[in-house]
């Protein structure tokens, strides 16, 4: 729910049948503003166990570890991939970045200060990644992939799977990744937020050789419109350009017509997915100059 | 590299950059259109060009191989690499090039840059024949940077030279350069690192990848070894990567961009060139005489260049000197970019144009007033500063008349001819003038003629009539590029057996 409909106890929006139940509160990234705070019983659960349905068994391993390098905090996320691996039988190790911080030093232009920090998450992640062998799946964000991948190779320290996230992930990082920095290992690019759940994107069919990534939201518990942003009442056809409008219903949240920070192109249904899905996720071209994402 | 197909112009005729990774073409999937800038408001116009961009991991990747530049560079002589530098010369002023499948002519460049730019075409062709001669006489240039050392001592590493054994280490492998838009003169500055055995890690200017990615396939035509040239347009934080990982770089930009690099050795900045000219009492009195010297300081080169006067501080008669500056440059009107005749360079958008504009009337008053709206009237023109000529916009040439060497207008930079005449007592001219990229200095008095010396603030020091805009090649600008790249150390070679 978003920040200011807050001063009521969070308890009040919890539905009735769920009372009883331990409760959840998460942040989402804030970098529109005033971080938005979404309750959370057991959808982050759901939405993860969902979502590792559609992971691969050959490069996801079942019973092996995860890594988890990425912001952790007040956010789902850590929590989330945390359940995924032990969904999958495994445990998720886990480092931490704070982006928030990040951000400050990219405002201050204090790029000595980012390099070490990036130093010193990454430190963290490789010391790990020695140290255990069973981990054969990573999480992580496309600037922390390429600052790992700068230091090893991931294949030959048996990561098999790697699950990324971040809307500054594009067709040419796609392509980036696959084709230099972690050639034969699984990449799955996927779009999540702290609102809707997970996203998955459309499988890449290295025949086809095209890079877009294209996402599909996990409906019926979400769904996504993609709308003309002058006229949010007008759904752009297949291939125009709209903004995100996000409709959430679970057993224990509803968020009816959420305008995101975020356009794309309307992409068609396919046969994996038969609804709606997006294309080129980007930021909203008209906040591009005013909001800094991807920074960690 | 994986994925390096050619790509020619696109069906729509829309001419292709790409990145070029170790010499060899790479287009990426993310591009950057540039529009032209005579057709703003024509929503259906196709670009100029669609611009790979690098993202910031592909930089980073690449810089983190740079041992293949270095050893490519070492096989060949400092005098190879000179011939190499002259052949490149000749083709980048003459012949078709590469520009991403297909070619480019002297023409297509030249109308292609004028349209992203902003600069007129006779201007571009001017700035042209700049970078063709630094190229063409890279052994002066050279001469000019190290002051006459025999460069055959750079293949050794070691040599004498009067007398004295020397040495020199270079200290990076390669040499990033964070480029402006500004104007395509500013190319020269980096051009002597391949024949100084450096590689290059080439960001362009937004709008001007034109020059930079002629000049890397004129090198490669000639003969520079491909791993040498590395050419990636990006964002900030693709140029944070080259500033972050080259062991030596240049970087250009705004002041703010260029102060938080401040303190990195690393990194040379060039920032406003706050150039000026100053006058003494003796000077000031004959004013007149000095009119040539001052309007080509202003407004050579459109104004664009760092070396362009922005301001004139002169020991007395300050009114009358801005008012006859603003009677001469109130000459200068916007024409169309392949006027030949063209002395302005169109701003990027007519709402820049006017958004700048505002900014200066916004600082005038408290002692500041512009002379240049009366002088354009005078003639017949119009007070506005901003004029429109085939479909661009400009701003026309400004003189601001600043009582104070305090008002903030008396230490502002534009990107157009802009000077601000101001008035300061001859003892505190030295004191008061500020950092300053290239001072003029009409004096004859030993003292201040000694305090300009000895300045800090001063980088380029012009004694006598000799406009800021001029620039000699056999010296040192804006900095010496030998100096950043190479460190001067202590060696001894002694023959065995000759133990003391």
């Amino acid at each position: 729910m978003a920040a200011g409909w807050s001063d009521p106890p969070l308890g009040r929006w919890v539905p009735k049948g769920l009372a009883d139940q331990p409760l959840y509160v998460f942040e989402t990234g804030g970098s529109t503003g005033l971080p938005k705070s979404r309750i959370n019983i057991r959808d982050f659960q759901t939405d993860y166990e969902l979502f590792s349905e559609t992971l691969s068994c050959d490069s996801f391993p079942r019973g092996s570890d995860w890594l988890m390098l990425g912001p952790t905090g007040p956010r789902r996320l850590r929590l989330a991939i945390e359940h995924l691996a032990q969904h999958r039988g495994g445990v998720a190790f886990h480092v931490d970045l704070d982006p928030r911080w990040v951000n400050k030093l990219i405002g201050r232009g204090e790029h000595h200060e980012m390099a070490l920090y990036k130093e010193h998450v990454i430190d963290q992640a490789l010391k790990i990644l020695r140290a255990h062998d069973s981990v054969r799946c990573l999480f992580t964000t496309p600037k922390l992939l390429e600052a790992l991948c700068e230091k090893v190779s991931l294949g030959k320290l048996g990561i098999e799977g790697i699950f990324c996230g971040g809307t500054e992930m594009n067709a040419q990082f796609h392509r980036f990744a696959r084709e230099e920095l972690v050639p034969g290992i699984e990449f799955i690019p996927t779009y999540g937020n702290t609102l809707m759940g997970l996203a998955c994107s459309k499988p890449f069919d290295p025949a086809a050789n095209d890079y877009t990534i294209t996402y599909y939201p996990p409906a019926p518990r979400a769904v996504f419109e993609l709308v003309d942003p002058e006229n949010t009442e007008r759904r752009v056809d297949y291939g125009e350009t709209g903004r995100v409008m996000l409709t959430t219903l679970t057993p224990e949240f509803f968020m009816p017509r959420f305008l995101e920070r975020d356009e794309g192109e309307r992409a068609e249904p396919i046969e994996l997915y038969p609804w709606d899905g997006v294309s080129n996720l980007r930021l909203l071209s008209q906040l591009s100059t005013s909001v800094v994402v991807g920074v960690y | 590299m994986a994925g390096g197909g050619a790509v020619a112009l696109g069906a729509d005729g829309v001419a292709t950059i790409p990145l070029v990774r170790g010499g060899e073409s790479y287009h990426s999937l993310t591009t950057v259109e540039l529009p032209d800038l005579r057709r703003q408001g024509h929503k259906t116009s196709s670009p100029v060009a669609r611009v790979s961009q690098a993202n910031p991991g592909l930089v980073a990747r690449d810089l983190a191989r740079s041992g293949a530049a270095r050893q490519a560079l070492e096989a060949l002589s400092v005098a190879e690499l000179i011939a190499i530098c002259k052949r490149a010369g000749e083709l980048f002023l003459n012949d078709d090039l590469p520009l991403g499948g297909a070619r480019q002519s002297v023409d297509d460049y030249l109308r292609q840059l004028s349209a992203t730019t902003g600069m007129p075409r006779a201007m571009a062709r001017a700035n042209m024949g700049k970078v063709h001669y630094v190229l063409d006489q890279m052994a002066t240039v050279l001469g000019g940077l190290t002051r006459g050392l025999d460069l055959s001592l750079l293949d050794r590493g070691y040599g004498e030279q009067g007398g004295r054994a020397i040495s020199y280490r270079r200290q990076s492998d390669l040499l990033g350069a964070v480029l402006p838009s500004n104007s395509p003169g500013v190319h020269s500055l980096w051009l002597p690192a391949i024949a100084l055995k450096v590689g290059l890690a080439i960001k362009p200017g937004r709008q001007e990848p034109w020059t930079p990615y002629r000049l890397a396939q004129a090198l490669l035509a000639a003969g520079c070894p491909r791993a040498a040239i590395g050419f990636y347009p990006t964002s900030h934080a693709g140029a944070a990567e080259i500033l972050q990982r080259c062991g030596r770089s240049l970087l250009f930009g705004d002041a703010k961009t260029v102060g938080s690099w401040a303190g990195d050795e690393r990194v040379q900045l060039h920032g406003p060139g706050w150039s000026k000219v100053v006058l003494d009492e003796e000077a000031a009195a004959e004013w007149p005489v000095y009119l040539d010297l001052l309007a080509a300081s202003v407004a050579d080169n459109g104004g664009r260049s760092c070396i362009n006067a922005s301001g004139v501080w002169t020991a007395r008669n300050s009114r009358a000197l801005a008012t006859g500056l603003a009677e001469r440059l109130a000459a200068i009107e916007a024409r169309a970019l392949d006027d030949p005749q063209a002395a302005l360079a169109a701003m990027a958008s007519r709402e820049a144009a006017q958004a700048l504009s505002d900014y200066i009337d916004a600082r005038l008053g408290g002692g500041a007033v512009d002379l240049s709206a009366e002088a354009r009237v005078a003639r017949g023109g119009n007070a506005s500063r901003v004029a429109e000529a085939d479909g661009c916009a400009f701003l026309l040439p400004t003189v601001i008349h600043c009582e104070s060497p305090d008002h903030p207008l008396a230490q502002a930079e534009f990107l157009f001819p802009f000077v601000s005449v101001v008035e300061v007592a001859g003892s505190e001219l030295a004191r008061r003038i500020g950092a300053s990229l290239v001072v003029t200095a009409l004096t004859r008095d030993p003292e201040l003629r000694a305090d300009l010396i000895a300045s800090p603030f001063v980088e380029r020091l012009n004694l006598g009539p000799i406009p800021t805009s001029h620039v000699t090649w056999d010296q040192p600008h804006e900095g010496n590029l030998f100096s950043h790249l190479y460190r001067q150390r202590a060696l001894q070679d002694v023959p065995f057996g000759a133990v003391a």
